[in-house]
């Protein structure tokens, strides 16, 4: 399994795009604190930059990297190695790679420029959704051999949760102003990786006075260690979940 | 006439020669207690009290003296008993350290209360741990100036506030620090008072709080800190010039909040960092001109029952919402102001952008609506819902707009 992972790491490494998505975080991480007059309005700009790219980037270079090592893995599972640690290495290779990319390309000038807790709940939740939406692209890859439809299905899911989730719950909201929904938000958070991190990110940034009594709501629950080691949790969960379902189609799936 | 003049020399001498006396207060004089100083006092007497504490329960003042402390002599009203309680003309209070007032559930205890007076100056005094600070009720021409008011007052039914006004007329409040108190400044039937360079921070409620005060004029205070900013209600006539309404930033924190204000000037001040800076309701005919705001969360809102009101030449920079508004009724006028999300262009080089201005997002529309929505706070959906607002808009009232919007900051 080492060697396995050792191989993967190593290939995403040198692999141009990931080069490319590396220095294109850093430039416009280091364009965007260059430009904003404070660091924290230059956070803010940041912040809507890895809610929308990160995702994409992670979800479709993990499913278009799975079909193309389709023949690597056909190989492998010649060979007496058992699929879960194949599945599992291909995953962990994606994920690390990845997320190296991001820290190197997010994470270090956010360090240089604004390294207090609001700084670092970024760094995490860049990281988190990084590996949350490569262990998503698993899934979309694990559940269709066609490499179009994999790729239609992973792009169609970074939209849903970066776009169409967010149209629901505000016509969800709609539907149901009568009520008191600001719990129930609080239940939504948790169904879309990328909310979780924003209002994460957000609630660290003091903003939450500005929700009124939805934002205490929000702060009464995210605001203290439990909240956030329950958001954190939730994160895993995302990554957990999608994960083992796209493990258990892998393991008997006809190659 | 020779005799009428002769008379009015005689009495213009008669007066000087009746000369003010001294009388000195202290441990190793004659004269040990304060009240008995004033006791043996008459009108237009000095009192000049040594440094040393005085335990004296309540100081009565109903003589025109003036009291003045050397080194700030300390009274101290052991937390039972109001300091000094004034009921004169032409009286002062200068120099001292008024401590640890009573605090009573039935009577407002405060460390110097003026009653039904006329002239009396409050000077340079330090007041800690005051349940009122300075209370003046029914007086005309008072000069509360230069005191440094201080209170630690945990909330607000149990503290009191640091210069409370009432029925009063012709107040001249100067240079006062006051910290800690419910409302720092509060007026109710306050008429023609000057409220100047005072300071008014983190105070459990409001650093300034007034009702009923018609025709006074505020310039350059601050008000910073408080726990819930600035209110004031039912007035007529308010000047405010060149104040900082800076900081207070909380769920139910305003930089000041106008209920019922008309026919008013609100100019020059700094609305800076706070949840709402300016909050408007029922209001009418205010000019507001010249104002800052930066870094607030809202800068403006302003209920659809205000009506008359004037936006002119005002600058907003960096705030999250420009105007947030509760309805589609629009009877105010925004012109000629500086909008840094302002996206449009200026052809004919005059500083004026050629596209009106909708400072109404759509999004804080639909918060003002459904607050739950703000769960949704930067996502791309509302980005784009903004984007296609400002392009064709159709929840957000349309009139609202500014016609000419500046294209540069404008210098103030």
């Amino acid at each position: 399994m080492k060697k396995i992972l050792k191989y993967v790491i190593v290939d995403i490494v040198q692999n141009k795009i990931v080069l490319i998505y590396t220095f294109l975080l850093l430039l416009i991480a280091l364009s965007v604190f260059n430009l904003e007059s404070n660091s924290a309005k230059g956070l803010l700009s940041l912040l809507n930059i890895i809610l929308i790219l990160v995702p994409l980037i992670s979800i479709i270079f993990s499913t278009i990297y799975i079909y193309n090592s389709s023949e690597f893995i056909e190989l492998l599972v010649s060979q007496p190695v058992k699929r879960k640690s194949i599945w599992l290495s291909l995953f962990g290779g994606l994920a690390s790679s990845l997320s190296l990319a991001f820290f190197i390309g997010a994470g270090i000038p956010i360090l240089l420029y604004h390294a207090d807790a609001t700084g670092i709940t970024m760094i995490l939740t860049g990281l988190f959704l990084t590996v949350v939406f490569v262990s998503i692209a698993m899934l979309a890859a694990g559940i269709t051999r066609d490499k179009a439809k994999g790729i239609g299905l992973s792009i169609l899911l970074w939209l849903y949760f970066s776009l169409i989730f967010d149209a629901l719950v505000l016509f969800f909201l709609f539907q149901f102003q009568d009520y008191p929904l600001e719990r129930a938000m609080v239940f939504f958070s948790f169904l879309n990786p990328i909310d979780l991190g924003r209002i994460q990110i957000l609630l660290q940034m003091d903003i939450s006075a500005l929700m009124g009594y939805t934002g205490a709501i929000f702060r009464e629950f995210f605001g203290n260690y439990i909240g956030v080691s329950l958001s954190f949790l939730g994160l895993l969960i995302w990554i957990v979940v999608p994960l083992m379902w796209s493990l258990k189609k892998f393991s008997k799936k006809d190659l | 006439m020779k005799r009428i003049l002769y008379t009015f020399l005689i009495g213009c001498f008669a007066t000087v020669s009746v000369d003010a006396k001294v009388i000195k207060v202290g441990k190793s004089r004659n004269v040990k207690s304060v009240q008995k100083a004033i006791d043996l006092s008459q009108n237009g007497d000095t009192i000049i009290v040594d440094p040393g504490i005085y335990k004296e329960k309540n100081i009565i003042i109903q003589k025109s003296v003036t009291l003045k402390g050397i080194n700030y002599p300390v009274l101290d009203g052991e937390n039972k008993h109001a300091i000094i309680s004034i009921k004169a003309s032409n009286a002062t209070v200068e120099g001292f350290k008024l401590q640890h007032t009573g605090r009573s559930e039935i009577r407002d205890l405060g460390a110097i209360m003026i009653y039904d007076s006329y002239k009396i100056t409050a000077l340079n005094n330090i007041l800690e741990d005051s349940n009122f600070g300075i209370y003046v009720q029914n007086s005309k021409r008072c000069t509360i100036k230069d005191n440094s008011i201080t209170a630690y007052g945990k909330d607000e039914v149990q503290s009191g506030n640091g210069i409370h006004c009432w029925r009063s007329d012709s107040l001249v409040i100067i240079g006062n620090k006051i910290k800690g108190h419910r409302d720092g400044l509060y007026f109710e039937f306050v008429k023609n008072s000057l409220i100047w360079r005072n300071v008014s921070t983190r105070n459990v409620r409001y650093g300034i709080h007034f009702m009923f005060s018609n025709r006074n004029t505020y310039v350059s205070n601050v008000f910073e800190h408080n726990e819930a900013g600035v209110a004031v209600m039912y007035s007529k006539n308010i000047h405010m010039y060149n104040n900082h309404f800076l900081n207070n930033w909380g769920d139910a924190a305003y930089g000041i909040l106008l209920k019922d204000i008309t026919d008013s000037d609100i100019s020059g001040n700094h609305f800076t960092k706070n949840t709402v800076g300016l909050h408007m309701e029922g209001c009418s005919r205010i000019k507001l001109y010249k104002n800052i705001f930066s870094s607030n969360g809202w800068a403006v809102k302003i209920q659809a029952s205000c009506d008359n009101n004037d936006f002119t030449r005002n600058n907003f920079i960096g705030n999250t919402f420009d105007i947030g508004t509760n309805g589609s009724l629009v009877l105010n006028k925004f012109t000629g102001n500086y909008w840094d999300k302002y996206e449009g262009y200026d052809l004919s080089k005059d500083n004026t952008g050629d596209v009106s201005y909708h400072p109404v997002s759509m999004y804080s529309m639909i918060i003002d609506s459904n607050p739950a929505a703000l769960m949704l706070f930067r996502s791309l959906i509302v980005s784009l819902l903004d984007k296609t607002e400002k392009i064709l808009p159709g929840v957000t009232p349309e009139n609202l707009k500014d016609n000419k919007p500046v294209m540069r900051q404008i210098p103030l």
